[in-house]
């Protein structure tokens, strides 16, 4: 699908285009990205750091918008309606919604993607990956346009059918395929399975080290399909720094840590609330309740074992109360 | 910068996380910690310690050899700890889960079939127990395994027991 985006030419002062798409403009000077709307009440105009902006649009972007609401802040975010994507600035934050002050518009999802892409590509300098821990990267994120890094922002996420490593399914990752062990985890322990497959059964006989794999993701707060059980599926992923959106989820979400330590803000979904902290070490597993939003802080490099539930009938399920946003009674 | 220490858990060596209320109910996040269940489970309960739907995670405790499993589906099996060897055998279809069938079941004394290999796992290892197959953990000493898996009746349910409160 060939879709037209909106943008100016680049700014004679900056070298950044600005970009509309519906009702919202978007703008970017050295420092800031400003977007604007048009509420009930007259003309808002909300700000981030380019930085925090180009993490979070990385992520809406290389999950496709992931699993309903990414949240940029308090203020601006997506809901994922898979197959279209809504776009909201204050609909999901309290003073805002109440004082009419909110704009929330759908768009068919090849639109928005689109758009998305040309603003990620055109923001994001030469030097600065907004994929890496910021101890990984540059401060090129600021200043006049210089460049672009699009090898960077065109990484494709990982999707195994049905495990990393099966004959036709996502490769185990070495130095070799490009996946160098982080310097984080340069004690992680690199040995593969002894796999001692009779003739006939290679293939069928199959494990592989995840940690290792884990240590070599040159990605952080991107969650990969490493194993597929039906509905259920392992979706793994390193962390470090903060994790740059706020997920609100339409169904519950499990995270077993692996290693390390996160630690977890969780706000109410509607109205940014706070309601916990969860402080979650090595082994330690919780539910993320379907009525939440969570960002996490991770102090080093960690292990995420991220388990989805796929069941396409679940955010419907969720959504008219058929089932509850809690997935244990006890 | 190499002065990086990754720390994993272990039966011997972990520490729970806990969680810090606001406005909210601790019993919403189901939180609990694998180790912890496993040091306090019989070798092979296979304990939820995630549940979504039908789908599970449950944390066992791998301690000599397990009884022989079967499942109409894959599932996988995440070693957190020790050493866990996975024995495969290629069974006939009258031995195997009916194919609708959701989660393993266990199958009584020594199935019958063709050796298929076995793996043997560390921390961080984790194996396909493919679909049809029946498999058989055996660990020398106290292991914990995760498996990713569907509700069946080898699962034991204890949240009150394991989650914070
Ligand atoms: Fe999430």
């Amino acid at each position: 699908m060939n879709v037209a985006v909106k943008a100016t030419s680049s700014s004679n002062r900056t070298g950044y285009k600005s970009f509309e798409l519906g009702s919202f403009k978007f703008s970017r000077d050295e420092y800031f990205v400003y977007i604007e709307w048009r509420s009930k009440k007259g003309r808002m105009t909300h700000y981030m750091s380019a930085d925090a902006f180009l993490r979070a649009m990385m992520r809406d972007v290389a999950w496709g918008f992931f699993y309903y609401q990414v949240n940029f802040d308090h203020v601006f975010g997506t809901n994922n309606l898979y197959g279209r994507v809504q776009m909201f600035a204050g609909s999901y934050n309290e003073t805002f919604k109440a004082q009419g002050l909110d704009l929330i518009e759908t768009f068919e999802t090849p639109q928005i993607m689109a758009t998305f892409q040309a603003i990620l590509a055109d923001w994001t300098n030469a030097g600065f990956d907004p994929f890496a821990a910021p101890a990984e990267t540059t401060t090129d994120w600021l200043g006049k346009k210089h460049g672009n890094n699009d090898t960077a922002i065109n990484r494709q996420r990982q999707v195994s059918k049905r495990m990393v490593g099966l004959p036709g399914d996502t490769p185990i990752r070495t130095d070799a395929n490009g996946y160098p062990v982080n310097r984080a985890f340069a004690d992680v322990d690199q040995s593969q399975p002894e796999i001692h497959a009779e003739k006939g059964y290679e293939g069928r006989v199959h494990g592989f080290n995840l940690f290792a794999h884990l240590s070599r993701s040159d990605v952080t707060w991107n969650p990969s399909v490493t194993s597929v059980c039906k509905q259920s599926l392992f979706c793994p992923t390193s962390e470090e720094y903060i994790l740059p959106i706020k997920h609100g989820n339409d169904r519950v979400e499990w995270f077993i840590q692996l290693s390390d330590q996160i630690l977890w803000d969780v706000e109410d979904k509607a109205t940014g609330r706070p309601r916990a902290k969860v402080v979650m070490k090595a082994g330690d597993v919780a539910a993320m309740p379907a009525d939440i939003r969570h960002q996490g802080y991770s102090p080093k490099r960690s292990m995420l074992l991220v388990w989805e539930n796929v069941n396409p009938r679940i955010a419907e399920m969720h959504a008219t109360g058929e089932i509850p946003p809690y997935p244990i009674k006890f | 910068m190499g002065d990086f220490v990754t720390v994993f858990g272990s039966l011997g060596d972990y520490e729970k996380g806990h969680i810090e209320i606001i406005n909210d109910d601790p019993k919403n996040y189901a939180f609990s910690n694998v180790f912890e269940v496993a040091s306090k489970a019989k070798p092979y309960e296979k304990v939820a310690v995630g549940k979504n739907q039908q789908n599970l995670i449950e944390a066992i405790r791998a301690e000599g050899d397990s009884p022989w499993y079967t499942c109409a589906h894959d599932e996988f099996a995440l070693v957190m700890d020790g050493e866990v060897e996975v024995h495969f055998l290629d069974i006939a279809e009258v031995d195997r889960a009916p194919k609708d069938k959701e989660g393993n079941i266990a199958i009584k004394g020594q199935p019958k079939g063709k050796k298929m290999g076995h793996v043997v796992l560390r921390r961080g290892h984790q194996a396909l127990l493919p679909a049809n197959a029946a498999y058989q953990f055996r660990a020398r000493r106290p292991s914990v395994v995760l498996q990713q898996a569907l509700e069946g009746e080898n699962t034991i349910y204890r949240w009150s027991e394991i989650c914070l409160k």
